[in-house]
Protein backbone atom coordinates (compact mmCIF):
# COMPACT_ATOMS: atom_id res chain seq x y z
CA UNK A 1 0.00 0.00 0.00
CA UNK A 2 1.98 3.14 -0.87
CA UNK A 3 1.17 6.05 -0.61
CA UNK A 4 -0.23 7.98 -3.71
CA UNK A 5 -1.23 11.68 -2.17
CA UNK A 6 -1.04 13.55 0.94
CA UNK A 7 2.47 12.88 1.59
CA UNK A 8 4.56 16.18 1.81
CA UNK A 9 8.23 15.72 1.25
CA UNK A 10 10.24 12.69 -0.07
CA UNK A 11 9.69 9.19 1.52
CA UNK A 12 11.87 9.07 5.14
CA UNK A 13 10.62 5.68 6.63
CA UNK A 14 9.62 2.90 4.06
CA UNK A 15 8.27 0.09 4.92
CA UNK A 16 7.65 -2.60 2.49
CA UNK A 17 6.33 -6.19 3.19
CA UNK A 18 7.04 -6.47 6.93
CA UNK A 19 6.76 -9.51 8.38
CA UNK A 20 7.53 -10.66 12.18
CA UNK A 21 6.10 -13.78 13.81
CA UNK A 22 6.69 -15.00 17.75
CA UNK A 23 6.31 -19.06 17.76
CA UNK A 24 4.91 -19.16 15.08
CA UNK A 25 2.11 -16.34 15.47
CA UNK A 26 2.15 -13.84 13.00
CA UNK A 27 2.33 -11.03 14.92
CA UNK A 28 2.96 -8.48 10.92
CA UNK A 29 1.83 -9.98 8.30
CA UNK A 30 2.83 -8.37 5.03
CA UNK A 31 2.74 -4.27 6.49
CA UNK A 32 4.08 -1.55 3.69
CA UNK A 33 3.84 2.14 3.92
CA UNK A 34 6.01 5.51 3.43
CA UNK A 35 6.23 8.40 5.58
CA UNK A 36 7.51 11.42 4.33
CA UNK A 37 9.80 13.89 5.42
CA UNK A 38 7.90 16.27 8.24
CA UNK A 39 4.94 14.45 8.26
CA UNK A 40 3.06 13.05 11.64
CA UNK A 41 2.09 9.71 10.39
CA UNK A 42 -0.15 7.64 12.98
CA UNK A 43 -0.11 3.97 13.53
CA UNK A 44 -3.24 3.03 15.18
CA UNK A 45 -4.68 -0.27 16.14
CA UNK A 46 -5.92 -2.40 19.26
CA UNK A 47 -3.61 -3.66 21.75
CA UNK A 48 -2.07 -6.59 20.56
CA UNK A 49 -2.39 -5.31 16.66
CA UNK A 50 1.30 -5.20 15.91
CA UNK A 51 1.79 -1.72 16.10
CA UNK A 52 4.92 -1.74 18.60
CA UNK A 53 6.55 -4.39 16.69
CA UNK A 54 6.70 -2.75 13.21
CA UNK A 55 8.09 0.31 14.94
CA UNK A 56 10.48 -1.98 16.94
CA UNK A 57 11.61 -3.05 13.33
CA UNK A 58 12.06 0.26 12.03
CA UNK A 59 14.18 1.60 15.40
CA UNK A 60 16.17 -2.24 14.47
CA UNK A 61 15.37 -3.49 17.91
CA UNK A 62 13.81 -6.58 15.94
CA UNK A 63 14.81 -8.39 13.16
CA UNK A 64 12.13 -8.46 10.40
CA UNK A 65 11.59 -12.48 9.44
CA UNK A 66 11.01 -10.46 5.70
CA UNK A 67 10.43 -7.65 3.96
CA UNK A 68 12.04 -3.93 3.59
CA UNK A 69 12.89 -1.38 6.04
CA UNK A 70 14.74 2.32 5.20
CA UNK A 71 15.31 5.05 7.38
CA UNK A 72 16.56 7.87 5.27
CA UNK A 73 18.13 4.96 3.01
CA UNK A 74 19.37 3.12 5.69
CA UNK A 75 18.82 -0.32 7.10
CA UNK A 76 17.97 -0.07 10.33
CA UNK A 77 19.44 -3.27 11.51
CA UNK A 78 22.67 -3.73 8.79
CA UNK A 79 23.35 0.24 9.57
CA UNK A 80 22.18 0.43 13.23
CA UNK A 81 24.78 2.64 13.89
CA UNK A 82 24.28 5.06 11.10
CA UNK A 83 20.11 4.88 11.72
CA UNK A 84 20.57 5.94 15.40
CA UNK A 85 21.77 9.03 14.23
CA UNK A 86 18.92 9.75 12.18
CA UNK A 87 16.02 7.93 14.10
CA UNK A 88 15.26 9.20 17.70
CA UNK A 89 12.82 6.61 19.73
CA UNK A 90 10.27 7.00 23.00
CA UNK A 91 9.85 3.44 23.58
CA UNK A 92 6.35 2.06 25.50
CA UNK A 93 7.32 0.93 28.79
CA UNK A 94 10.26 2.19 29.27
CA UNK A 95 11.75 4.38 32.28
CA UNK A 96 14.98 5.51 33.50
CA UNK A 97 16.99 5.34 36.76
CA UNK A 98 15.06 6.80 39.52
CA UNK A 99 17.50 8.47 40.87
CA UNK A 100 19.04 9.79 37.49
CA UNK A 101 18.08 14.19 37.52
CA UNK A 102 16.67 15.49 34.53
CA UNK A 103 19.58 17.27 33.73
CA UNK A 104 21.91 14.09 34.28
CA UNK A 105 19.96 12.21 32.18
CA UNK A 106 20.16 14.94 28.92
CA UNK A 107 23.71 15.64 29.40
CA UNK A 108 24.19 11.84 29.73
CA UNK A 109 22.29 11.58 26.29
CA UNK A 110 24.06 14.35 24.29
CA UNK A 111 27.30 13.05 25.23
CA UNK A 112 25.80 9.97 23.01
CA UNK A 113 25.58 12.07 19.55
CA UNK A 114 28.40 13.47 17.73
CA UNK A 115 26.36 16.67 17.19
CA UNK A 116 23.81 17.12 19.59
CA UNK A 117 20.78 19.77 20.40
CA UNK A 118 21.30 22.14 22.73
CA UNK A 119 19.25 20.24 25.86
CA UNK A 120 18.69 23.93 27.66
CA UNK A 121 16.89 24.48 24.04
CA UNK A 122 14.71 21.45 24.09
CA UNK A 123 13.79 21.67 28.16
CA UNK A 124 12.65 25.51 27.33
CA UNK A 125 10.66 24.18 24.58
CA UNK A 126 9.39 20.89 26.68
CA UNK A 127 8.14 23.19 29.52
CA UNK A 128 10.88 21.36 31.73
CA UNK A 129 13.62 24.38 32.75
CA UNK A 130 11.96 24.17 36.59
CA UNK A 131 12.40 20.66 36.95
CA UNK A 132 16.00 20.03 36.14
CA UNK A 133 17.63 19.19 39.18
CA UNK A 134 14.10 16.57 40.02
CA UNK A 135 15.15 13.03 39.60
CA UNK A 136 12.70 10.96 37.50
CA UNK A 137 11.41 8.77 40.10
CA UNK A 138 10.20 12.03 41.59
CA UNK A 139 8.61 13.36 38.17
CA UNK A 140 4.86 13.46 37.51
CA UNK A 141 3.55 11.13 34.05
CA UNK A 142 3.70 13.61 32.04
CA UNK A 143 6.82 15.46 32.94
CA UNK A 144 8.72 11.79 31.82
CA UNK A 145 7.24 11.27 28.87
CA UNK A 146 8.08 15.07 27.85
CA UNK A 147 11.61 14.25 29.20
CA UNK A 148 11.51 11.10 27.05
CA UNK A 149 10.74 13.21 23.81
CA UNK A 150 14.05 15.67 25.03
CA UNK A 151 16.02 12.57 24.87
CA UNK A 152 14.45 11.09 21.73
CA UNK A 153 15.34 14.91 19.80
CA UNK A 154 18.54 15.21 21.63
CA UNK A 155 20.18 13.90 18.52
CA UNK A 156 18.70 16.44 16.44
CA UNK A 157 17.00 13.33 14.51
CA UNK A 158 15.47 13.26 11.50
CA UNK A 159 12.67 11.21 12.41
CA UNK A 160 11.22 10.59 15.75
CA UNK A 161 9.15 7.55 16.79
CA UNK A 162 6.75 8.02 19.41
CA UNK A 163 5.35 5.08 20.87
CA UNK A 164 1.64 5.11 23.64
CA UNK A 165 3.57 8.99 24.18
CA UNK A 166 0.27 9.45 26.06
CA UNK A 167 -0.84 6.14 27.32
CA UNK A 168 -1.09 6.55 31.67
CA UNK A 169 -1.40 10.31 31.56
CA UNK A 170 -4.36 12.04 32.40
CA UNK A 171 -6.46 14.71 29.82
CA UNK A 172 -4.40 17.42 30.95
CA UNK A 173 -1.19 16.30 30.08
CA UNK A 174 -2.07 14.60 27.15
CA UNK A 175 -3.47 17.67 25.45
CA UNK A 176 -0.06 19.52 26.77
CA UNK A 177 1.89 16.94 25.06
CA UNK A 178 -0.31 16.76 22.19
CA UNK A 179 0.77 20.58 21.86
CA UNK A 180 4.83 19.22 22.01
CA UNK A 181 4.27 16.60 19.50
CA UNK A 182 3.05 19.45 17.00
CA UNK A 183 6.00 21.65 18.03
CA UNK A 184 8.21 18.83 17.07
CA UNK A 185 6.70 18.55 13.79
CA UNK A 186 6.78 22.54 13.58
CA UNK A 187 10.54 22.46 13.48
CA UNK A 188 10.70 19.68 10.36
CA UNK A 189 10.87 16.51 12.35
CA UNK A 190 9.06 13.69 10.72
CA UNK A 191 7.17 11.94 13.21
CA UNK A 192 5.86 8.37 13.97
CA UNK A 193 3.20 8.16 16.22
CA UNK A 194 1.91 5.48 17.42
CA UNK A 195 -1.39 5.15 19.53
CA UNK A 196 -4.90 3.67 20.23
CA UNK A 197 -6.46 6.94 21.13
CA UNK A 198 -8.66 7.88 18.20
CA UNK A 199 -8.84 11.15 19.59
CA UNK A 200 -4.99 11.31 19.32
CA UNK A 201 -4.50 9.89 15.87
CA UNK A 202 -7.39 12.29 14.28
CA UNK A 203 -6.13 15.27 16.49
CA UNK A 204 -2.51 15.59 15.44
CA UNK A 205 -1.65 12.80 12.35
CA UNK A 206 -1.21 13.78 8.60
CA UNK A 207 -2.36 10.39 7.78
CA UNK A 208 -2.69 7.12 9.79
CA UNK A 209 -1.80 3.52 9.02
CA UNK A 210 -4.99 1.48 10.80
CA UNK A 211 -3.18 -1.93 11.80
CA UNK A 212 -5.52 -4.64 12.62
CA UNK A 213 -4.35 -8.50 13.55
CA UNK A 214 -1.27 -7.60 11.95
CA UNK A 215 -2.45 -6.70 8.84
CA UNK A 216 -2.78 -2.35 7.42
CA UNK A 217 -6.65 -2.72 7.00
CA UNK A 218 -6.63 1.35 6.02
CA UNK A 219 -4.44 3.72 5.29
CA UNK A 220 -5.66 7.37 5.00
CA UNK A 221 -5.96 11.01 5.90
CA UNK A 222 -8.21 11.11 9.24
CA UNK A 223 -11.06 12.46 7.10
CA UNK A 224 -10.44 10.08 4.64
CA UNK A 225 -10.96 6.96 6.95
CA UNK A 226 -13.97 8.65 8.14
CA UNK A 227 -15.55 9.05 5.37
CA UNK A 228 -14.45 5.43 3.67
CA UNK A 229 -16.28 3.96 7.06
CA UNK A 230 -19.97 3.48 5.87
CA UNK A 231 -22.45 5.53 7.70
CA UNK A 232 -19.77 8.22 8.28
CA UNK A 233 -22.55 10.99 8.52
CA UNK A 234 -25.11 10.52 11.26
CA UNK A 235 -28.42 12.04 11.00
CA UNK A 236 -30.88 12.06 13.88
CA UNK A 237 -34.04 13.39 14.68
CA UNK A 238 -37.40 12.93 16.30
CA UNK A 239 -40.01 12.96 13.50
CA UNK A 240 -43.22 14.43 14.67
CA UNK A 241 -44.93 11.42 12.54
CA UNK A 242 -44.08 7.81 12.24
CA UNK A 243 -41.85 6.85 9.38
CA UNK A 244 -42.27 3.80 7.44
CA UNK A 245 -39.18 1.55 7.57
CA UNK A 246 -39.81 0.71 3.38
CA UNK A 247 -39.62 4.07 2.78
CA UNK A 248 -36.68 4.97 5.05
CA UNK A 249 -35.48 1.32 2.87
CA UNK A 250 -35.03 3.42 -0.29
CA UNK A 251 -32.43 6.34 0.96
CA UNK A 252 -29.26 6.48 -0.65
CA UNK A 253 -26.14 4.87 0.54
CA UNK A 254 -28.06 4.30 4.43
CA UNK A 255 -25.78 2.36 6.45
CA UNK A 256 -28.12 1.42 9.20
CA UNK A 257 -31.19 2.66 10.89
CA UNK A 258 -31.34 2.62 14.74
CA UNK A 259 -34.63 3.64 17.16
CA UNK A 260 -34.04 4.89 20.54
CA UNK A 261 -37.07 5.43 21.83
CA UNK A 262 -39.04 8.36 19.77
CA UNK A 263 -35.54 9.50 17.96
CA UNK A 264 -34.33 7.96 14.62
CA UNK A 265 -31.26 7.40 14.04
CA UNK A 266 -29.60 6.99 10.54
CA UNK A 267 -26.27 6.30 9.18
CA UNK A 268 -25.15 7.24 5.95
CA UNK A 269 -23.66 9.99 3.77
CA UNK A 270 -24.06 13.51 2.30
CA UNK A 271 -26.80 12.26 -0.11
CA UNK A 272 -28.74 10.50 2.51
CA UNK A 273 -28.97 13.70 4.34
CA UNK A 274 -30.22 15.37 1.23
CA UNK A 275 -32.60 12.28 0.48
CA UNK A 276 -34.06 12.25 4.26
CA UNK A 277 -35.14 15.63 4.02
CA UNK A 278 -36.85 15.35 0.54
CA UNK A 279 -38.68 12.03 2.06
CA UNK A 280 -39.37 14.51 5.48
CA UNK A 281 -41.01 17.30 3.43
CA UNK A 282 -42.92 14.47 0.94
CA UNK A 283 -44.57 13.05 3.80
CA UNK A 284 -45.21 16.74 5.76
CA UNK A 285 -43.23 14.96 8.72
CA UNK A 286 -41.25 18.05 10.66
CA UNK A 287 -37.75 16.79 12.26
CA UNK A 288 -37.52 17.65 15.72
CA UNK A 289 -34.33 18.64 17.03
CA UNK A 290 -32.62 17.56 13.61
CA UNK A 291 -29.03 16.98 14.11
CA UNK A 292 -26.11 16.03 11.40
CA UNK A 293 -22.98 14.74 12.43
CA UNK A 294 -19.78 13.53 11.35
CA UNK A 295 -18.39 10.27 12.36
CA UNK A 296 -15.40 10.44 14.45
CA UNK A 297 -12.34 8.10 13.67
CA UNK A 298 -13.65 5.77 16.59
CA UNK A 299 -16.66 4.89 14.69
CA UNK A 300 -14.78 4.83 11.18
CA UNK A 301 -12.36 2.48 13.13
CA UNK A 302 -14.70 0.30 14.65
CA UNK A 303 -16.41 -0.30 10.83
CA UNK A 304 -12.45 -0.23 9.36
CA UNK A 305 -11.39 -3.26 11.64
CA UNK A 306 -14.44 -5.15 12.07
CA UNK A 307 -14.38 -4.56 15.60
CA UNK A 308 -18.06 -4.84 16.01
CA UNK A 309 -19.43 -7.13 14.38
CA UNK B 1 19.40 20.62 8.41
CA UNK B 2 15.84 22.34 9.00
CA UNK B 3 15.28 20.32 12.13
CA UNK B 4 18.10 21.19 14.35
CA UNK B 5 17.78 23.07 17.38
CA UNK B 6 21.57 24.56 17.28
CA UNK B 7 23.96 22.35 18.26
CA UNK B 8 25.14 22.66 21.83
CA UNK B 9 27.89 25.07 22.33
CA UNK B 10 30.41 23.34 24.72
CA UNK B 11 32.27 20.49 24.32
CA UNK B 12 31.17 17.59 25.75
CA UNK B 13 32.62 14.54 27.47
CA UNK B 14 33.28 10.91 24.97
CA UNK B 15 30.10 9.01 25.56
CA UNK B 16 32.24 6.02 27.26
CA UNK B 17 33.14 8.17 29.82
CA UNK B 18 29.72 9.99 30.64
CA UNK B 19 28.41 6.80 31.11
CA UNK B 20 30.98 5.86 33.91
CA UNK B 21 30.55 9.25 35.36
CA UNK B 22 26.83 8.64 35.47
CA UNK B 23 27.39 5.44 36.83
CA UNK B 24 29.48 5.93 39.37
CA UNK B 25 26.78 8.86 40.41
CA UNK B 26 24.12 6.73 40.80
CA UNK B 27 26.22 3.91 42.78
CA UNK B 28 26.79 6.95 45.19
CA UNK B 29 22.96 7.61 45.09
CA UNK B 30 22.32 3.94 46.73
CA UNK B 31 23.24 4.02 50.48
CA UNK B 32 21.67 0.99 51.11
CA UNK B 33 23.83 -1.27 48.30
CA UNK B 34 27.01 1.30 49.86
CA UNK B 35 26.41 -0.12 53.13
CA UNK B 36 26.83 -3.98 52.38
CA UNK B 37 29.78 -3.00 50.00
CA UNK B 38 31.83 -0.66 52.39
CA UNK B 39 30.26 -0.83 55.83
CA UNK B 40 29.14 -4.56 56.56
CA UNK B 41 32.50 -6.92 56.18
CA UNK B 42 34.33 -3.87 57.90
CA UNK B 43 31.12 -4.25 60.84
CA UNK B 44 31.46 -7.76 60.96
CA UNK B 45 35.59 -7.10 61.43
CA UNK B 46 35.04 -4.78 64.33
CA UNK B 47 32.56 -6.58 66.09
CA UNK B 48 34.75 -10.21 65.77
CA UNK B 49 37.61 -7.95 66.58
CA UNK B 50 36.09 -6.72 69.85
CA UNK B 51 35.44 -10.37 71.24
CA UNK B 52 38.17 -11.16 73.31
CA UNK B 53 38.51 -15.19 72.63
CA UNK B 54 39.03 -13.95 69.09
CA UNK B 55 42.16 -12.11 70.12
CA UNK B 56 44.18 -14.62 72.24
CA UNK B 57 46.33 -17.01 70.35
CA UNK B 58 45.34 -20.21 69.84
CA UNK B 59 47.71 -23.57 69.43
CA UNK B 60 45.27 -25.34 67.14
CA UNK B 61 45.21 -22.74 64.63
CA UNK B 62 49.47 -22.97 64.76
CA UNK B 63 49.96 -19.82 67.33
CA UNK B 64 47.05 -17.86 65.08
CA UNK B 65 44.35 -15.81 66.54
CA UNK B 66 40.48 -16.20 65.15
CA UNK B 67 40.97 -12.31 64.02
CA UNK B 68 43.90 -13.72 61.78
CA UNK B 69 41.59 -16.07 59.80
CA UNK B 70 38.52 -13.71 60.01
CA UNK B 71 40.30 -10.74 57.94
CA UNK B 72 41.02 -12.64 54.55
CA UNK B 73 37.18 -14.27 54.87
CA UNK B 74 35.68 -10.78 55.12
CA UNK B 75 37.64 -9.72 52.50
CA UNK B 76 36.12 -12.57 50.44
CA UNK B 77 32.69 -11.47 51.92
CA UNK B 78 32.76 -8.09 50.27
CA UNK B 79 33.43 -9.41 46.90
CA UNK B 80 30.74 -12.14 46.69
CA UNK B 81 28.41 -9.52 48.02
CA UNK B 82 28.91 -7.10 45.55
CA UNK B 83 29.09 -9.88 42.96
CA UNK B 84 26.13 -12.02 43.88
CA UNK B 85 23.58 -9.02 45.62
CA UNK B 86 24.46 -5.34 44.02
CA UNK B 87 25.15 -5.48 41.01
CA UNK B 88 22.74 -8.48 39.22
CA UNK B 89 20.04 -6.53 41.09
CA UNK B 90 21.16 -3.55 39.01
CA UNK B 91 21.35 -4.27 35.81
CA UNK B 92 18.15 -6.51 35.76
CA UNK B 93 16.95 -3.68 36.93
CA UNK B 94 18.13 -2.22 34.58
CA UNK B 95 17.34 -4.15 31.70
CA UNK B 96 13.34 -4.38 33.43
CA UNK B 97 12.86 -0.73 33.11
CA UNK B 98 14.16 -0.51 29.39
CA UNK B 99 17.02 1.43 29.84
CA UNK B 100 19.39 -1.21 28.01
CA UNK B 101 16.79 -0.97 25.32
CA UNK B 102 16.30 3.06 25.13
CA UNK B 103 20.51 2.61 24.65
CA UNK B 104 20.14 0.41 21.80
CA UNK B 105 18.60 3.10 20.04
CA UNK B 106 21.18 5.43 20.42
CA UNK B 107 24.60 5.13 18.64
CA UNK B 108 26.38 4.26 22.10
CA UNK B 109 25.72 0.10 22.67
CA UNK B 110 24.25 -0.56 25.98
CA UNK B 111 26.95 -2.79 26.68
CA UNK B 112 28.70 0.15 27.29
CA UNK B 113 26.45 0.03 30.58
CA UNK B 114 27.67 -3.32 31.56
CA UNK B 115 31.00 -2.53 31.40
CA UNK B 116 30.70 0.63 33.71
CA UNK B 117 29.06 -1.63 35.91
CA UNK B 118 32.04 -4.14 35.79
CA UNK B 119 34.02 -1.65 36.30
CA UNK B 120 32.68 0.27 39.25
CA UNK B 121 32.00 -3.03 41.17
CA UNK B 122 34.93 -3.99 40.92
CA UNK B 123 36.54 -1.13 42.01
CA UNK B 124 34.70 -1.11 45.03
CA UNK B 125 35.42 -4.58 46.08
CA UNK B 126 38.77 -3.74 45.71
CA UNK B 127 38.33 -0.88 47.88
CA UNK B 128 36.47 -2.41 50.26
CA UNK B 129 38.77 -5.14 50.49
CA UNK B 130 41.45 -2.74 51.16
CA UNK B 131 39.51 -1.29 54.10
CA UNK B 132 39.47 -4.70 55.53
CA UNK B 133 42.83 -5.26 55.53
CA UNK B 134 43.58 -1.69 56.90
CA UNK B 135 41.46 -1.92 59.92
CA UNK B 136 42.91 -5.44 60.79
CA UNK B 137 46.33 -4.13 60.62
CA UNK B 138 45.86 -1.05 62.57
CA UNK B 139 42.60 -2.02 64.77
CA UNK B 140 43.66 -5.85 65.60
CA UNK B 141 47.20 -5.76 64.75
CA UNK B 142 46.63 -8.50 61.88
CA UNK B 143 49.66 -9.46 59.53
CA UNK B 144 49.56 -7.59 55.83
CA UNK B 145 49.25 -10.04 53.17
CA UNK B 146 53.20 -11.21 53.09
CA UNK B 147 53.34 -11.95 49.85
CA UNK B 148 52.03 -8.82 47.90
CA UNK B 149 51.84 -9.11 44.94
CA UNK B 150 50.42 -13.03 45.02
CA UNK B 151 47.84 -11.70 47.04
CA UNK B 152 46.72 -9.12 44.70
CA UNK B 153 46.34 -11.11 41.79
CA UNK B 154 44.39 -13.76 43.60
CA UNK B 155 42.31 -10.52 44.50
CA UNK B 156 41.91 -9.60 40.91
CA UNK B 157 41.29 -12.93 39.87
CA UNK B 158 38.44 -13.02 42.98
CA UNK B 159 36.98 -10.22 41.73
CA UNK B 160 36.19 -11.40 37.99
CA UNK B 161 34.82 -15.06 39.16
CA UNK B 162 32.49 -13.10 41.56
CA UNK B 163 31.22 -10.53 39.11
CA UNK B 164 30.84 -13.17 36.37
CA UNK B 165 28.81 -15.12 39.05
CA UNK B 166 26.79 -12.06 39.17
CA UNK B 167 26.74 -11.41 35.61
CA UNK B 168 25.78 -15.21 34.98
CA UNK B 169 22.94 -14.37 38.17
CA UNK B 170 21.61 -11.42 35.71
CA UNK B 171 21.78 -13.58 32.13
CA UNK B 172 19.40 -15.88 33.71
CA UNK B 173 17.30 -13.93 35.99
CA UNK B 174 13.96 -12.33 34.17
CA UNK B 175 13.72 -9.62 36.98
CA UNK B 176 15.46 -7.75 39.89
CA UNK B 177 13.77 -9.81 42.19
CA UNK B 178 14.32 -13.28 40.70
CA UNK B 179 18.21 -12.18 40.52
CA UNK B 180 18.12 -10.73 44.38
CA UNK B 181 16.15 -14.32 45.43
CA UNK B 182 19.15 -16.20 43.40
CA UNK B 183 21.84 -14.42 44.51
CA UNK B 184 20.41 -14.78 48.18
CA UNK B 185 20.57 -18.72 47.10
CA UNK B 186 24.08 -18.73 46.07
CA UNK B 187 25.43 -16.20 48.93
CA UNK B 188 25.33 -18.80 51.55
CA UNK B 189 26.78 -21.56 50.09
CA UNK B 190 29.87 -18.97 48.46
CA UNK B 191 29.90 -18.11 51.93
CA UNK B 192 30.54 -21.62 53.31
CA UNK B 193 32.97 -22.03 50.82
CA UNK B 194 34.48 -18.96 51.39
CA UNK B 195 35.18 -20.09 55.12
CA UNK B 196 32.83 -17.74 56.71
CA UNK B 197 31.70 -20.47 59.57
CA UNK B 198 34.69 -22.56 59.64
CA UNK B 199 37.89 -21.25 58.46
CA UNK B 200 38.74 -24.23 55.05
CA UNK B 201 42.02 -24.55 56.79
CA UNK B 202 39.96 -26.14 59.52
CA UNK B 203 37.51 -28.56 57.41
CA UNK B 204 37.92 -32.11 57.11
CA UNK B 205 39.73 -33.45 54.43
CA UNK B 206 37.44 -34.60 52.09
CA UNK B 207 35.35 -31.19 52.25
CA UNK B 208 38.20 -28.84 51.89
CA UNK B 209 39.33 -31.10 48.46
CA UNK B 210 35.69 -30.39 47.30
CA UNK B 211 35.70 -26.89 48.80
CA UNK B 212 38.75 -25.88 47.06
CA UNK B 213 37.36 -26.01 43.63
CA UNK B 214 34.03 -23.98 43.69
CA UNK B 215 35.39 -20.26 43.24
CA UNK B 216 35.12 -18.91 46.56
CA UNK B 217 37.13 -22.39 48.23
CA UNK B 218 39.81 -21.47 46.02
CA UNK B 219 39.79 -17.96 46.51
CA UNK B 220 40.15 -18.33 50.05
CA UNK B 221 42.77 -20.97 49.84
CA UNK B 222 45.18 -19.22 47.61
CA UNK B 223 44.29 -15.38 49.32
CA UNK B 224 45.24 -17.27 52.83
CA UNK B 225 48.74 -18.54 51.09
CA UNK B 226 49.74 -14.80 49.25
CA UNK B 227 48.65 -13.97 53.26
CA UNK B 228 51.03 -16.41 54.70
CA UNK B 229 53.62 -15.77 52.47
CA UNK B 230 53.89 -18.07 49.84
CA UNK B 231 53.24 -17.30 46.51
CA UNK B 232 49.16 -18.91 45.57
CA UNK B 233 49.53 -22.11 44.21
CA UNK B 234 48.55 -22.45 40.47
CA UNK B 235 46.23 -24.78 40.57
CA UNK B 236 44.11 -22.55 43.18
CA UNK B 237 44.46 -19.57 40.86
CA UNK B 238 43.57 -21.81 37.73
CA UNK B 239 40.39 -22.80 39.29
CA UNK B 240 39.48 -19.30 40.02
CA UNK B 241 40.41 -18.38 36.20
CA UNK B 242 38.52 -21.39 34.98
CA UNK B 243 35.69 -20.42 36.62
CA UNK B 244 35.93 -16.29 36.10
CA UNK B 245 35.88 -17.67 31.83
CA UNK B 246 32.85 -19.99 31.92
CA UNK B 247 30.40 -18.25 34.29
CA UNK B 248 31.02 -15.06 31.84
CA UNK B 249 31.15 -17.07 28.64
CA UNK B 250 28.07 -18.42 30.14
CA UNK B 251 26.75 -15.15 31.04
CA UNK B 252 27.31 -13.38 27.64
CA UNK B 253 25.74 -16.50 25.98
CA UNK B 254 22.44 -16.04 28.27
CA UNK B 255 22.58 -12.87 28.72
CA UNK B 256 19.29 -10.98 27.37
CA UNK B 257 19.13 -7.50 26.57
CA UNK B 258 15.39 -7.27 27.04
Amino acid sequence: MITSSGTPGAPVVEVSNLRKSYGGRTVVDDVSFSVGEGEIFGILGPNGAGKTTTVESIEGLRVPDSGRIRIAGLDPVADHAAVTQVLGAQLQESRLQDKLTVREALELYSAFYPNPADWRVLVERLGLTDRLDARFGKLSGGQQQRLFIALALIGNPRVVVLDELTTGLDPRARRDTWEVVEDVRARGVTVLLVTHFMEEAQRLCDRIALIDQGKITALDTPQGLISQASGSTIISFTPSAPLDDTDLATLPALASVEHKDDRLILRGTDDTVTAVLSLLARHRITAHQLRVTDATLDDAFLDLTGAHR
Amino acid sequence: MSTAVQTAPERHATPYAAVLRTEARLFRREPGALFWVVAFPQLLLIILGSIPSFRKPDDGLGGLRLIDLYVPVLVLIALVMIGLQTMPTVITGYRERGILRRMSTTPVKPSALLGAQFGLNGAAALVSALICLTIGRLAFDVALPRQAFGYALALLLTAAAALSLGALVTALARTAKVAQAIGTGIFFPSMFCAGLWIPVKAMPDLMAHIVVLTPFGAAASALDQAFAGAWPSWSHLGVLAGWAVVLSAAAARWFRWE
